[in-house]
C-alpha cells in the first residue's frame, strides 16, 4: 500500500476498503484468543478453511481469525456475521454444519447458548447473558477485525480519531478532551491520564517518550493481552494520539514475551502503520513525526512497576528507583516519559472520535468511561468482560458470571491480583468503581476479579500470595524483602498448626511497616490482601491459631 | 542451534548497548539457555561490561545459566489456576517427572517450570508443554500428556 500523505487520502482509502465489501456477505470469525487457543482453536480455523474451500462457497462467505470474543471458557467461540451468531465449544467435526448454515442464512442450534437451568437457547451475541449485560465499547470491534490486517481496522472507522486529531485539533486541544473526559489510569492507580500527559508535555526537556504498558503481571488479569493481542491498531492509535497531544517522537510498547501472537500481532501493525505513513516523519501531512520501538519484558514481576520498566527499556535490569521525581518528568534515559497501560491507550480513540461529553455520560460519578475486567475463579462464566463503571458487582458475578459453579455458595470476591485485596460476598452490591473498591479494600488494580467458592481457605490464599510476591520482589530495599518474608512465615506456622497468640498483631505491624517503607508500589502494597484478609476473615486466623494451640 | 545463529543474533545488535536484553532473549528463545562464552560474546559486540550482561542473565527469570531439557514443561500457578487445583497438578508432575520446578532431569528430556500466569485462567488448570497448552488439566491426566514427549 501506499504512504498516506493526507488525511483525505486515509478517508479515500478507507472508502475503497468500504466499497469491497459487502456488508451483507457472512463472515465467519473464529476466536484465537488465549484460552480458545489452549482448547485448539487453531485446528478449528484451519478445519473451517479447509471446509469452505471443499463446499466452493469462498465467493459466499468470508472467514477470519480473529482476537479474543471475551466467553473464554466456552471455547473454542465461533461468531457468525453479519447478525453475530454465536457458536460455542465448536469442534472440528462441526465446521461443516456451521459453514452450511451460514450460506443458507440458517442457525446450527445444537451449537447455541442453551440456558443450563431452563434449556432455553439464546442465538445472538446481544442475547447472550455473557454479553447481553456488557457494554463493549473497547472490545466490541476485535471479532471483527484480523489482527494482522490494517485494512479490516480502517474498515471499522480506525485511525479516523488520529486523523482528526491531526487535522482538526491542536495538541492542547487533544489535551484538554482527554483532561475533560476524566481518563483514569487503568493500570492500577485510576489516576488522571490527563494530569499525567500535561506533566510530561509541561516537563522542560525537549526529547519526551510515551509508553504502553503491556506487561500485566497481575496474576489472573488477562484483558490487556485481549486487547492487544486482538486490536493492536486500537492500542497504537491511542499512543500516537496521546504522543501528538504531549510533543513525543519516540514510543515504547512494553509487553510479554511469552505470548507469540500477541508479539506477531503487535509487531505487524508497527509495519503496516509505518507502510501507510501512520508512523514515521510527517504522519498524514500534519508535520508530526513520531516512532514506536516494541520491547519485550522478560519475565519478572516488579518489571510492570513504572521505573522499573523504564529501567528495563533501557536495557537494565528493572530495579524500581524512589520517585521523588516522577516518572511523568524524569523517565527513561532521565527524559520526561508518559506511561500508561493498555487499556487507557484503547480509550483514548474512542474519546476523541465521539468526545468528553459522550464520554463522560457513561460510568459513576467519579469513575468514568467503561472497564475491561477479567472474570474467572470459581464463577460458571470466565472471560474478558467490559462493563459502564459503576455496575454493581453482583452484575458481573451472577448475571454475567452465572454465579458458582455445582450449586456452591460464594465466599469472597478478589480484585487486582496479588497486589489487590478481598471482600466477602455479602458487599457483592458495591459498583465497580475505583475509589469506591479501594475504600473497601479491595482496589480494582488492573482489573483481575477472582471470585472464591464457600471452601476457599483464606489464610492459604494469603499464604499463596505472599509466596508469590517474595519470590517477584528485586530485592533492592529491606521492608519489602525482609518484610515480606516474615509475614509468609508466620502465616505458613499458622497454617502448619504453629500459631501463636500474639501472630495476627505481629502480622498487622509487618503490613504497616512494609507498606510505609518500601520504595515502590510492588512492596507498599503486598500486604494490601493480608490487610483485607485480617480486615474481613480475622475470624478464620483466629480459630486456625487457636485451633494449632489445641492440638499441642 | 547453529553457531552461526547465535552469531547473526549478535551481530544484528553490534554496537548497541541498550540492546542487551533484546539479544539475550533472542538467544535465549532459540538456544534456551545461555552459555558464559555467548554471554561473554554479547558483551563484546555491544559493548558493554560483562558484569551487566551477567546481572540482566542472572535477574530475569526468563535466562536460563544452566543446559535445558529437550521438553520444557510449564505448570502454572497463577491465581485462578492455583484456586482450580493447580498445586496438586503440580505435585502430580513433579511426582511424574522427579524433578522440582527450576530443575532438568539427567537424560536432559524434561525442564519443570514454575510458570507465572499466562492469562488462559478460564481454562486453568494448565499444563504447558514447549508452548502448547493444555487447559483444563487434571492431575490423572497429566501424565498423558507427558507420555506424547519423548
Amino acid at each position: 500500500m501506499p504512504r498516506l500523505q493526507t488525511t483525505a487520502e486515509l478517508e479515500t482509502l478507507r472508502a475503497e476498503i468500504l466499497a469491497a465489501r459487502d456488508p451483507a456477505k457472512p463472515c465467519i470469525a473464529v476466536c484465537g484468543g488465549a484460552a480458545c487457543d489452549g482448547l485448539d482453536s487453531a485446528a478449528v480455523a484451519s478445519a473451517f478453511a479447509a471446509e469452505i474451500e471443499k463446499q466452493g462457497v469462498a465467493a459466499k462467505v468470508d472467514f477470519r481469525v480473529t482476537g479474543c470474543h471475551g466467553y473464554c471458557n466456552k471455547g473454542p467461540n465461533v461468531l457468525v456475521g453479519p447478525d453475530d451468531v454465536c457458536y460455542f465449544e465448536v469442534k472440528p467435526e462441526d465446521v461443516a454444519d456451521v459453514v452450511a448454515g451460514a450460506v443458507k442464512g440458517e442457525v446450527v442450534d445444537r451449537l447455541v447458548y442453551h440456558d443450563p437451568a431452563s434449556g432455553e437457547k439464546a442465538v445472538h451475541m446481544s442475547e447472550v447473558p455473557f454479553y447481553k449485560h456488557q457494554m463493549r465499547i473497547l472490545t466490541g470491534d476485535i471479532p471483527r477485525i484480523d489482527p494482522t490486517r490494517i485494512e479490516d481496522y480502517l474498515a471499522v472507522g480506525g485511525y479516523s480519531a488520529l486523523a482528526k486529531a491531526l487535522s482538526k485539533m491542536s495538541s492542547d486541544q487533544v489535551l484538554q478532551e482527554v483532561k475533560k473526559a476524566n481518563l483514569r489510569g487503568r493500570g492500577g492507580g485510576g489516576f488522571p491520564a490527563g494530569l499525567k500527559w500535561e506533566t510530561t508535555k509541561n516537563a522542560p526537556e525537549k526529547t519526551k517518550y510515551v509508553i504502553v504498558n503491556g506487561h500485566e503481571g497481575e496474576s489472573a488479569a488477562f484483558m490487556d493481552r485481549a486487547m492487544l493481542t486482538g486490536n493492536p491498531h486500537r492500542v497504537l492509535e491511542g499512543l500516537i494520539i496521546g504522543a501528538y497531544a504531549i510533543g513525543a517522537q519516540q514510543g515504547y510498547i512494553y509487553t510479554r514475551h511469552d505470548s507469540p501472537s500477541m508479539a506477531k500481532h503487535v509487531t505487524t501493525a508497527l509495519e503496516q502503520a509505518k507502510e501507510l505513513g501512520l508512523l514515521g516523519k510527517n504522519i498524514l501531512g500534519s508535520g508530526f513525526d513520531f516512532e514506536v520501538e516494541l520491547h519485550f519484558d522478560v519475565g519478572i514481576f516488579v518489571s510492570g512497576e513504572s521505573s522499573a520498566l523504564m529501567r528495563s527499556i533501557e536495557g537494565n535490569a528493572p530495579e524500581p528507583r524512589p520517585k521523588y521525581i516522577r516518572t511523568s518528568v524524569s523517565g527513561i534515559w532521565d527524559k520526561p516519559s508518559n506511561l500508561n497501560n493498555v487499556e487507557t491507550w484503547a480509550n483514548v480513540p474512542e474519546i476523541i472520535n465521539r468526545g468528553a461529553d459522550w464520554y463522560t455520560s457513561i460510568g459513576s460519578e467519579k469513575s468514568k468511561g467503561t472497564k475491561l475486567v477479567s472474570l474467572s475463579g470459581h464463577v460458571v462464566n470466565s472471560g474478558v468482560v467490559e462493563v459502564p463503571m459503576g455496575t454493581p458487582l453482583r452484575t458481573i458475578v451472577f448475571d454475567i458470571g452465572g454465579g458458582v459453579p455445582e450449586g456452591r455458595a460464594p465466599k469472597a470476591i478478589h480484585f487486582g491480583g496479588a497486589m489487590g485485596g478481598s471482600i466477602p460476598i455479602d458487599m457483592i452490591d458495591a459498583p465497580l468503581d475505583f475509589d469506591g473498591m479501594s475504600k473497601l479494600g479491595a482496589p480494582i488494580g488492573a482489573g483481575g476479579l477472582l471470585v472464591m467458592d464457600e471452601d476457599t481457605d483464606m489464610i492459604e490464599m494469603a499464604r499463596y500470595l505472599l509466596d508469590f510476591l517474595v519470590k517477584e520482589s528485586c530485592g533492592k530495599c529491606t521492608p519489602c524483602r525482609e518484610g515480606m518474608y516474615q509475614m509468609l512465615k508466620i502465616l505458613t506456622n499458622i497454617i502448619e498448626g504453629k500459631g501463636r497468640k500474639f501472630d495476627l498483631e505481629r502480622l498487622a505491624d509487618l503490613t504497616e511497616v512494609t507498606s510505609l517503607g518500601s520504595l515502590c508500589a510492588l512492596g507498599k502494597t503486598s500486604s494490601d490482601p493480608l490487610k483485607s484478609m485480617l480486615r474481613y476473615f480475622k475470624p478464620e486466623f483466629e480459630a486456625r491459631i487457636a485451633a494449632g494451640s489445641e492440638a499441642k | 542451534m547453529s553457531e552461526q545463529q547465535i552469531t547473526d543474533i549478535i551481530e544484528k545488535y553490534r554496537g548497541r548497548p541498550g540492546a542487551v536484553i533484546h539479544a539475550l532473549t533472542e538467544i535465549q528463545h532459540a538456544n534456551h539457555w545461555l552459555p558464559r562464552e555467548v554471554m561473554h560474546e554479547v558483551a563484546d559486540a555491544l559493548e558493554v561490561p560483562f558484569s551487566q550482561v551477567m546481572q540482566i542473565a542472572s535477574f530475569y527469570k526468563t535466562f536460563s545459566l544452566t543446559p535445558k531439557g529437550k521438553h520444557e514443561l510449564h505448570v502454572c500457578t497463577g491465581m485462578t489456576c492455583h484456586l482450580r487445583g493447580g498445586a496438586r497438578l503440580m505435585a502430580k508432575v513433579e511426582e511424574l517427572t522427579g524433578l522440582k520446578p527450576g530443575e532438568t532431569d539427567t537424560d536432559a528430556k524434561f525442564s519443570l517450570e514454575a510458570g507465572s500466569c499466562l492469562g488462559s485462567c478460564s481454562i486453568g488448570p494448565e499444563l504447558i508443554v514447549d508452548g502448547k497448552h493444555y487447559g483444563r488439566m487434571t492431575p490423572e491426566r497429566a501424565a498423558d500428556v507427558l507420555k506424547q514427549y519423548d
